[in-house]
């Protein structure tokens, strides 16, 4: 058991370094220059600022100095805030990335776990006819379009009402998050409801259900311990790209609701050509990513007893 | 479908209404596990962000709500570059000389002043003092231009200083910064020798980058000076108390502040970083913000909601600026000629942009920029422009021609990826294909990369723009200079150098008025850019908010004269 | 021991209808289609892909609007506008008209969409004036609308609005403002409504008339019919919903197709040799996952550095291509491992297939269900991901359209002309809703295993 864990972190760590290195030279291949701005510099400004930031050492050297400063989990100096390390933007800037994604997978878990059940229990009748077309409409409306909608309705309610129900943008208190949360946990909840759905289907007509029912158990512990305990199990195994799709995916509602997410400042940081800030933020995502696989994949060997981790 | 699967299971109803009302049991779990994770986030997200639930305006608090563009890279006023940091700095610190609420200078640190040929003084008021009681002195602001001089500060407006004596060399790394020719005679005098004459270096020096700095606080910092809230000495009527990084900043009143005509406010709170006009939009008529700019497809709305709209001119010239590099077609006069007569501003602004500040760009110097006496624009009216197609037309076969070319080979039009810009370029590639049989290949690009290829001149036609750094018309008169590293287009020829000379050290008031005429000419005449409009805003602001300014020069938007005046409507 | 004689080494008669097949065969294919019929939502989702396609390929041919061409007399206007224009002359400067009789604000000629052009005796006290323009009456509340103007100069008395002007009612208002630019209290107001108006040489330009002198002045005219509207520079919406359908589905159809083509020769070369390879192939196929997938699309999209005049669609294909074969790869290389310990397989080795064959005629037509399905389903995440690109400005370049950089403009005049936005997010979500549907058909149709129990 402790072995597996260790090997899949060892790989993790491997991968990591794949995906830093793809950065790096990706990044390296990008066109353009980050020192430029709208005011030319001098030669003097312009050895300085290399000098600074290491531009002026060949590719391989700022590739290994790169590689040591990773070792050590230090990402650089931002080229655009120039006095702050990414380490710090990621420090400040993912806890609310993180934040309002834990959120949006609870109300997709949650929602699509709950929508599943109903739907399979009211089969071809009126709830589920009306949770399956707001499930269409949560996998085929992009996302920006709900997001812009859903701001606009949020404009509309507090005129209407006269004061500020729920805060159009911005991030602090629990109120400005739980429309960005929902916006952006949509699409992950449609998908979880359709797998819900069929996933209990397949549960009701299985065996061990006509044997409980033929037993007499009481229809709401078959229903409990028979049917949605079996049901969510495929459930449970897409969340873990579905967390990390969330949390990496948090950019348009970012944009939309002007919440500080690293979402946001990664898009920024590729406009302004921000080498160190994209790198960092592309390998902690990177790093996130793996790890998040891992821990599912763990835990769902000891929540599913039939999975044998080797 | 499948419908035979589905016979098997019996769905009876006692079933569903039992299984259902666990359920809903589960659901009432699930909401109450969500209540609590809910809480338990909200005290999370504490930490990344203020409570911003406080409204456009608090009269209790005496305070306000404002956006800001985008987080300012750092504060350090002698490095600063962006439209953020200016805005924050020009409420946070204070040069020698400022403006006022009318775009007139007014003293600032400095008491009053004296401009010569050969160089100026300055002598300091004795009650300006820095956030922390100290008084600011002249040798704060000789060791802060000497510092924003010193290549290895590497201050992209260094620039800006070189009418010092030794400025350019010192920035060049050719001499020690030490031999700048600016010295602080006394506490309060500080005296500065010209390596030119400069009649307008009044107008200079209210620019950010001449702010002071003092020297022991700036060593304390340990080169982290302008990080964070704690790391910067202020000047200004307010102080930042609070910088939550990407989130939100604290403006309070500076209670060492000589002035009582400026900061009237208790709180200033920037509680979003904001680019997204529409987000802006709705957290104004939230009642969340105190201002917001407006773009064309909001007026509808805003005129809907009966808000009393203002204009501003933002300050800034767009054109379209032509590669002067011998090997482009651009380099052809006739060719400029052609384009300049195909096309039509108005047309531009008035049915593609669509925005009511904008205004149709008929110069360089944009319609705000003085004269001697008047306006400029009014005095030096600039070259009628009417649009031709048969003229255009036979210019571009005299360039055809003098080119030897069989056909016109694709022009590269170089543009940013903004929406505007975007939309102008969309335009100007229909309008040259309709009118002159051009083809026209956009190239769209973000900030940087376009930046890399105006340097490098991998371009025909650039969409570029340029605002003003400070109150004189020589902000965009050298801007076509030889050997200004902002002509990136490349454009050279004697007579304009001679007449920016002229423009730069002329003490004659009216002669050198008239260089930025011949300038205003020769830019027409020779078609260095097409200009294509004055930017400008159309705004909403709080109506119980007063004095608040919005700028052509310097900060965006001011709120140092700003106060909440609830009396009125 | 029985006697054996010739007669039992005589070879039988020959047999015929030995046993009768109570139905006809069918093969793979013939079966999914029978399944496929009778899935009434996958059948419909059929025929929308179809059509999209057909209103991709065959209506650019049907509807010869040019999706470039900018008709500036009618931006953004929504479809079912009544285009009926008169005929004016043509533009001619215009700086105010001294001698026109009235003291208060007037109009000089009759409003049209070419100008309005405004007269009036300088206010009392005034420095300047501003003028302004709105959409509903000036109340109380001194709302004067937009302000077009800020005339600095008391002598400047005439102002002509040229601004974006559109047929129907507009309250104009002079306001006397002080001078340090405030406004004063005294302020004239007037009503002014505007008739849409084209020229002769802008009918000629925009191919209405054929000849100058079809058309004079003073006549009635319509102007080109856009039957879906136009959008922000008065292009064709239909024509534009073509073009952008041409490079949407191209991305959205084109990139699952190579990916799953590329994922497909991996995960079979893969499964099939095995050993040591297979798993340095499947190492190398798990890195490219754990890549964060739409950091990884914008760092791409600048690292690719899309040239002057070029659309972008390529480098994203290439993007998508690059970063979502592993997933088919996988499931390609377990099916082939399922595969090759199947009976029919060694029997086949036994009899002497070579491994080319096995490939061709065992391990891929045996995958391809699997492989069909994973197609359909990731074309919907692929229009996705260009929708979302474009919305970030990250997307194909400009003036090339797709659905995605269309909805992001429209989600800006979401409010003023919501069609912008309506057709190409009603065209996204209509191809991803049937491509997810037809998936699911085919999933159901195609492969016993992966049947959806509903």
């Amino acid at each position: 058991m402790w072995l597996y864990v260790i090997k899949r972190l060892l790989q993790g760590i491997v991968t990591v370094w794949f995906i830093a290195t793809a950065t790096f030279f990706a990044m390296h291949n990008v066109p353009g220059d980050p020192l430029l701005n709208d005011r030319a510099v001098t030669e003097a400004i312009r050895a300085n600022l290399e000098a600074k930031y290491g531009l002026d050492q060949p590719i391989g050297t700022q590739y290994l100095i790169y590689l040591r400063n990773l070792s050590q989990g230090d990402f650089g100096i931002s080229f655009t805030q120039e006095n702050r390390e990414v380490n710090d933007i990621i420090r400040e800037h993912f806890p609310v990335s993180a934040i309002l994604g834990i959120l949006a997978v609870v109300f997709a878990a949650a929602g699509g776990v709950l929508f599943g059940a109903l739907t399979a229990l009211y089969r071809n009748r009126l709830p589920d006819y009306i949770i399956m077309f707001l499930v269409i409409l949560g996998i085929s409306v992009p996302s920006f379009v709900v997001a812009a909608l859903s701001q606009l309705t949020l404009v509309t309610l507090n005129s209407a009402v006269g004061t500020t129900v729920l805060p159009v943008a911005g991030w602090g208190t629990i109120l400005h998050m739980l429309v960005p949360a929902m916006v952006l946990g949509l699409g992950t909840m449609a998908y979880l409801t359709r797998l819900m759905r069929s996933s209990m289907l397949e549960v009701i007509s299985s065996d061990f259900v006509r044997t409980a029912k033929s037993k007499g158990v009481p229809p709401a512990r078959i229903f409990a311990k028979h049917q949605l305990r079996n049901a969510i199990l495929p459930v449970i195994t897409v969340l873990g790209p579905a967390i990390a799709a969330i949390t990496t995916g948090g950019f348009v509602v970012e944009l939309v609701f002007a919440i500080p997410g690293l979402g946001r400042y990664f898009v920024q940081a590729v406009q302004q050509l921000d080498y160190t800030v994209i790198m960092g933020t592309t390998v902690f995502y990177g790093a996130f990513l793996v790890f998040m696989v891992i821990v599912v994949d763990v835990l769902y060997g000891f929540i599913d007893p039939r999975v044998r981790l080797e | 479908m499948n419908e035979a699967s589905t016979t098997s299971i019996t769905t009876d109803d006692s079933f569903t209404t039992s299984a259902g009302k666990q359920l809903g049991l589960y659901t009432l779990y699930a909401l109450l596990g969500l209540a609590a994770l809910i809480y338990m986030l909200s005290v999370a997200a504490g930490n990344t962000g203020s409570d911003t639930s406080g409204g456009a305006i608090s009269v209790e608090r005496n305070s306000i709500t404002i956006t800001l563009r985008e987080e300012p890279p750092q504060l350090d006023a002698g490095r600063a570059t962006d439209a953020s940091s200016f805005v924050v700095l020009a409420h946070v610190m204070e040069g020698l000389i400022g403006y006022d609420d009318n775009d007139q200078l007014i003293p600032g640190v400095a008491e009053r002043w004296e401009i010569r040929e050969d160089g100026a003084t300055f002598w300091l008021r004795d009650d300006a003092m820095w956030s922390d009681g100290q008084p600011v002195t002249a040798h704060d602001f000789e060791f802060g231009w000497k510092r924003v001089l010193d290549p290895a500060t590497a201050a992209e407006y260094s620039f800006i200083m070189y009418s010092i004596k030794n400025a350019e060399a010192i920035n060049q790394g050719e001499l020690p910064k030490e031999m700048l020719a600016v010295t602080a005679t006394t506490d309060k005098i500080l005296d500065i020798e010209f390596e030119r004459p400069t009649p307008y270096f009044d107008k200079l020096v209210a620019f950010n980058t001449f702010f002071p700095l003092r020297e022991d606080f700036y060593e304390s910092t340990n080169g982290r000076y302008g990080a964070d809230a704690d790391m910067m000495l202020y000047n200004g009527p307010y102080v930042v108390e609070e910088w939550v990084h990407g989130s939100t900043m604290l403006w309070t009143k500076n209670p060492y502040y000589w002035s009582d005509e400026k900061g009237f406010l208790d709180e200033i709170v920037t509680a979003y970083i904001t680019q997204d006009v529409n987000a802006k939009l709705n957290l104004f008529k939230d009642g969340q913000i105190v201002d917001t700019h407006l773009v064309a497809p909001m007026l509808p709305t805003a005129m809907e909601q009966r808000w009393q709209i203002d204009r501003v001119m933002d300050g800034t010239v767009f054109f379209l600026e032509f590669n002067h590099r011998e090997d482009r077609v651009t380099d052809n006069l006739n060719f400029r000629k052609a384009l300049q007569l195909a096309q039509d501003p108005t047309e531009l602004v008035y049915k593609v942009l669509k925005e009511a500040g904008y205004l149709p760009a008929e110069s360089l110097f944009p319609v705000w920029i003085q004269g001697v006496e008047d306006v400029f624009r009014k005095e030096y009216p600039p070259q009628e422009h009417q649009m031709n197609l048969t003229l255009a037309r036979e210019h571009l076969e005299m360039a055809r021609r003098e080119l030897g070319l069989e056909e016109f080979p694709p022009i590269i039009f170089l543009s940013g990826d903004t929406p505007v810009s975007l939309l102008a370029a969309e335009y100007y590639q229909e309008l040259y294909r309709q009118n002159l049989g051009l083809e026209i290949r956009i190239d769209a690009q973000i900030f940087k990369q376009r930046l890399a290829k105006m340097t490098s001149g991998d371009f025909d036609i650039v969409l570029a723009g340029w605002g003003p750094d400070y109150f004189d018309a020589l902000t965009f008169g050298d801007l076509f200079a030889s050997w200004n590293l902002n002509n990136r287009g490349r454009y050279d020829s004697e007579e304009m150098d001679r007449q920016v000379r002229i423009a730069q050290s002329e003490l004659d008031p009216r002669k050198r008025m008239d260089a930025f005429g011949e300038i205003q000419r020769i830019v027409y005449d020779d078609v260095i850019v097409i200009p294509m409009y004055e930017r400008g805003w159309s705004f909403v602001v709080d109506p119980r908010l007063k004095g608040f300014k919005r700028r052509s020069v310097g900060p965006e938007t001011d709120y140092n004269y700003a106060y909440i005046d609830v009396s009125g409507n | 021991m029985t006697d054996t004689t010739s007669a039992d080494f005589a070879p039988l008669h020959e047999q015929r209808e030995v046993h009768t097949i109570s139905r006809p065969s069918l093969s793979y294919w013939q079966d999914a289609w029978i399944r496929l019929k009778l899935n009434r939502r996958a059948l419909v989702s059929l025929f929308i892909v179809i059509a999209l396609l057909l209103f991709t390929l065959v209506g650019p041919w049907i509807w010869r609007i040019d999706s470039a061409f900018q008709d500036l007399d009618q931006v953004s206007q929504p479809p079912g506008t009544n285009r009926g224009a008169l005929v004016v002359e043509d533009y001619q400067p215009w700086f105010g008209d001294r001698f026109l009789a009235g003291e208060d604000l007037r109009l000089v000629e009759s409003g049209t969409t070419q100008a309005v052009r405004l007269q009036w005796d300088a206010l009392d006290g005034a420095s300047g004036h501003r003028v302004y323009r709105n959409i509903f009456p000036v109340g109380p509340e001194r709302a004067y609308g937009i302000p077009l103007a800020e005339l600095l100069d008391p002598e400047t008395d005439y102002f002509e609005d040229r601004l974006d002007l559109k047929p129907g009612r507009y309250y104009y208002s002079v306001v006397a403002i002080g001078p340090r630019g405030e406004l004063l209290d005294n302020y004239q107001t007037i009503e002014v409504s505007v008739q849409r108006v084209t020229t002769v040489t802008e009918a000629l330009e925009r191919g209405l008339v054929d000849d100058a002198s079809d058309l004079q002045v003073g006549d009635q005219i319509d102007l080109i019919w856009h039957p879906l509207g136009t959008d922000y520079l008065g292009r064709d919406m239909l024509a534009r919903l073509m073009a952008g359908a041409r490079v949407s589905l191209f991305i959205g159809i084109g990139a699952p197709f190579l990916f799953v083509l590329f994922g497909v020769a991996y995960g079979s070369m893969a499964g099939f040799i095995g050993g040591r390879t297979d798993q340095l192939m499947m190492r190398f196929a798990d890195f490219v996952v754990a890549l964060p997938f739409l950091l990884f699309m914008i760092l791409f999209k600048i690292a690719f550095g899309i040239g002057p005049g070029e659309s972008g669609v390529f480098p994203m294909l290439v993007a998508l291509v690059v970063l979502m074969w592993p997933a088919t790869a996988r499931l390609v290389r377990g099916q082939i491992l399922q595969i090759r310990e199947q009976g029919y397989i060694s029997a086949s080795q036994l009899l002497g297939a070579k491994t080319n064959y096995l490939i061709l005629r065992h391990m891929i037509p045996n995958t391809l269900g699997v492989v069909l399905v994973t197609v359909t389903f990731a074309i919907p995440s692929a229009i996705f991901t260009e929708a979302f690109l474009s919305f970030i400005g990250m997307g194909v370049a400009p003036p090339t359209p797709s659905w995605g950089s269309m909805s992001n403009e429209g989600i800006k005049t979401m409010l003023t002309t919501p069609h912008e936005l309506i057709f190409p997010a009603m065209f996204i979500s209509l191809t991803v809703l049937a491509f997810n549907l037809l998936g699911d058909g085919l999933r159901d149709a195609l492969d016993a295993r992966m049947r959806n129990t509903e």
